[in-house]
């Protein structure tokens, strides 16, 4: 695996794994982002940033083939996603774990079942190694002791801390998460960005996360992109801390500094 | 791993030695691939090589280029079967990347689960099911008293009823159910005109058809085939329009603002049940009565005389019983429907078990019921 080399945030030069060329999405007649154009690189934290409504998750969406563009390409992990059908489309998806906002682990299932799927669906590994395999995944994410607890029985942090550990369960390359601190409280969402900078610089998964939670963000990304609604593309794009202090978008500056002084005031 | 990057490394391989030391060289990729060829075979080695050790077993992995989850697991399920025949295993040239994905499997060998294992006896199992019975006997009669008490307040004060949801829902109830009604009122009518008329044409008296089918549409089969379709439509749509409700915590939100949710969901959804099974259960007589009616036009039975012998046949008695067991049946399957709906647990699987048991629930009672109205006209003269 040449990827757990390429984990040095500032190496530019790493290989692409996402590349994204004139997106345009939207529903039916509501176009919400037009000619988006960027890459993300293997073993990086990657994060798509945005205020309510700008489409965030519906490019997270699109980017897991849920969606298709109005136009332009995806291409995720060499193969485009947005043209792939069948066979193809699902040699993709094989390669790439999703958490989403809810966690949406299934109800009628034990965390160890909700984990164990996955490869009960995409591998002919012997029953007790699954059951191995989804208990560590669990154990990396804190819940080792909780694996027969029903989702409904464990709060609502650890419900997400399962579904990322559903979500990495088949070793992805890349790991999408739709807002995963939102909802947690300051210490379980640090807890949380320890583990997400552990999975991309340990075992060297790239990591794409949809958020607006600002301290996490400064925390953990490598790279970001704002989407501005206002002009349906993208705002701004580099390091959090760089973009803070240098950029002349107004709104980019709004949104980054604005919270900055909050947390200071704060402080 | 892309497929060009996955063939450019080299596959994985093991072999064991016991010459000069015990010693398991691994090397390659060991995915997940790899790991479900080579579980059985290899984990069988290490036993065998262990018991032939029988003392320390070098684990040479500074050929292994790349190891998953899976790879890992086999790792620590190796390290088990050494410990299980007493060899004592030593890694040679762990990356950092076995490491950091062995080390979760090991963790978990000191943990204990959350919630110990259900050791408890029959006893205490039986005292559980008595516990339930009765936690949902109580939460029965204390949904009855509190729809008492809506149902009271409501005649007290009829301004405080949401009218318009009662309206939607009876329309959806009601006139929504015209069409299955139709059909299913109109075919039992022909089939109980057949049947009886091929009989009853032995004895030439086929005109009493009539008779037979308007008494037993009316008292009976009216209202039950009418209670047995809104409980398949309306009292499961109840059931699983609260119990998603309840799933969303719009139960909850209902109750912190101050209101009632028996009052605000219950009662519309009752009273619009009490309203529209009556007039469904008397359609379904009239549209059962023209189904009979075709079929006796085969049998050379004139309209005319076919109605004029339903009149006949029929009392307001016939009439009245059949609405009074619909309205009993229009409140009970709504107010089970609602009442499931209400007892939801949590996630998408418990709405469903509250649907299947607001049909089960309602069709159980709606039979029961009958039963009981049979034996009290009968006493009753009716």
């Amino acid at each position: 695996m040449t990827g757990v080399a390429a984990t040095n945030p500032d190496n530019a030069q790493g290989e692409v794994v996402i590349r994204v060329r004139g997106l345009t999405m939207g529903f039916d007649d509501l176009v919400l982002m037009r000619n988006l154009n960027f890459e993300v690189r293997r073993g990086e934290i990657f994060v798509i940033l945005g205020g309510s409504g700008s489409g965030k998750s519906t490019l997270l969406q699109h980017m897991i083939g849920l969606y298709r563009p109005q136009a332009g390409h995806i291409w995720v992990a060499g193969a485009d996603i947005t043209e792939a059908e069948g066979a193809q489309r699902e040699a993709i998806l094989r390669r790439v774990g999703v958490m989403y906002q809810m966690g949406a682990l299934f109800g009628s299932m034990t965390l160890l079942e909700n984990a164990r799927l996955p490869l009960e669906v995409h591998t002919d590994l012997p029953r007790e190694a699954m059951d191995a395999v989804a208990r560590a995944r669990l154990q990396l994410v804190g819940l080792g002791a909780f694996a027969d607890f029903m989702p409904s029985e464990i709060s609502g942090g650890m419900q997400k801390r399962a579904a990322i550990a559903r979500a990495m369960v088949l070793d992805p390359e890349v790991l999408f998460l739709d807002e995963p601190s939102a909802g947690l409280d300051p210490i379980t969402s640090a807890d949380l960005d320890r583990l997400i900078q552990r999975l991309a610089r340990t075992l060297g998964m790239t990591i794409v996360i949809v958020s607006h939670e600002l301290a996490s963000i400064f925390a953990i990304a490598d790279r970001v992109i704002m989407l501005d609604k206002e002009s349906k593309g993208i705002a701004a794009e580099g390091d959090p801390a760089t973009l803070r202090d240098t950029s002349d978008h107004p709104w980019v500056q709004r949104f980054l500094r604005r919270t900055d002084s909050d947390q200071e005031r704060s402080a | 791993m892309d497929s060009t990057a996955a063939s450019a490394e080299p596959p994985f391989e093991y072999d064991a030695t016991v010459d000069p030391a015990p010693r398991l060289r691994l090397s390659g990729r060991l995915d997940v691939h790899a790991v479900e060829q080579h579980w059985g075979p290899l984990r069988r080695r290490a036993r065998d090589l262990g018991q032939q050790a029988a003392g320390a077993v070098l684990v040479d992995l500074r050929g292994v280029e790349y190891c998953d989850g899976a790879g890992a697991a086999l790792l620590h399920a190796l390290e088990q079967d050494f410990a299980r025949a007493d060899a004592e295993v030593q890694f040679e040239g762990m990356s950092r990347m076995v490491e950091e994905q062995l080390a979760p499997y090991r963790e978990l060998d000191a943990v204990e689960p959350a919630r110990a294992a259900d050791g408890r006896g029959w006893w205490q199992g039986w005292m559980d099911g008595v516990d339930r019975v009765g936690r949902a006997a109580h939460s029965q009669f204390s949904f009855v008293g509190e729809l008492t008490q809506a149902v009271g307040s409501a005649l007290r004060h009829p301004r405080q009823v949401r009218w318009g949801d009662t309206l939607r829902v009876a329309e959806a109830a009601g006139f929504q159910a015209l069409p299955i009604v139709s059909l299913i009122a109109f075919l039992l009518g022909v089939i109980l005109a057949f049947q009886s008329a091929i009989a009853m044409r032995q004895f030439g008296g086929e005109i009493f058809v009539a008779n037979l089918v308007a008494v037993s549409l009316f008292r009976e089969l009216g209202p039950l085939m009418m209670a047995i379709l809104l409980a398949g439509r309306s009292g499961a749509a109840f059931a699983a329009e609260i119990g998603t409700m309840k799933v969303n915590e719009e139960v909850n939100a209902l109750k912190t603002m101050g209101l009632d949710p028996v009052r605000f969901l219950v009662l519309p959804k009752v009273l619009a049940g009490l309203l529209v099974a009556p007039l469904l259960a008397l359609y379904a007589n009239m549209i059962g009565l023209i189904g009979a009616a075709v079929v006796m036009q085969g049998f050379g039975i004139p309209w005319v005389a076919f109605f004029n012998q339903v009149t006949s046949a029929l009392s307001l008695s016939d009439l009245f019983s059949g609405l009074v067991k619909a309205v009993v049946f229009g409140l009970v399957v709504a107010t089970v429907g609602c009442l499931r709906g209400l007892q939801t647990g949590s996630g998408a699987a418990s709405v469903g078990l509250s649907t299947t048991s607001a049909v089960v629930t309602s069709i159980i009672l709606i039979v029961v019921l009958d039963g009981v109205f049979a034996v009290l006209f009968y006493h009753l003269g009716v």
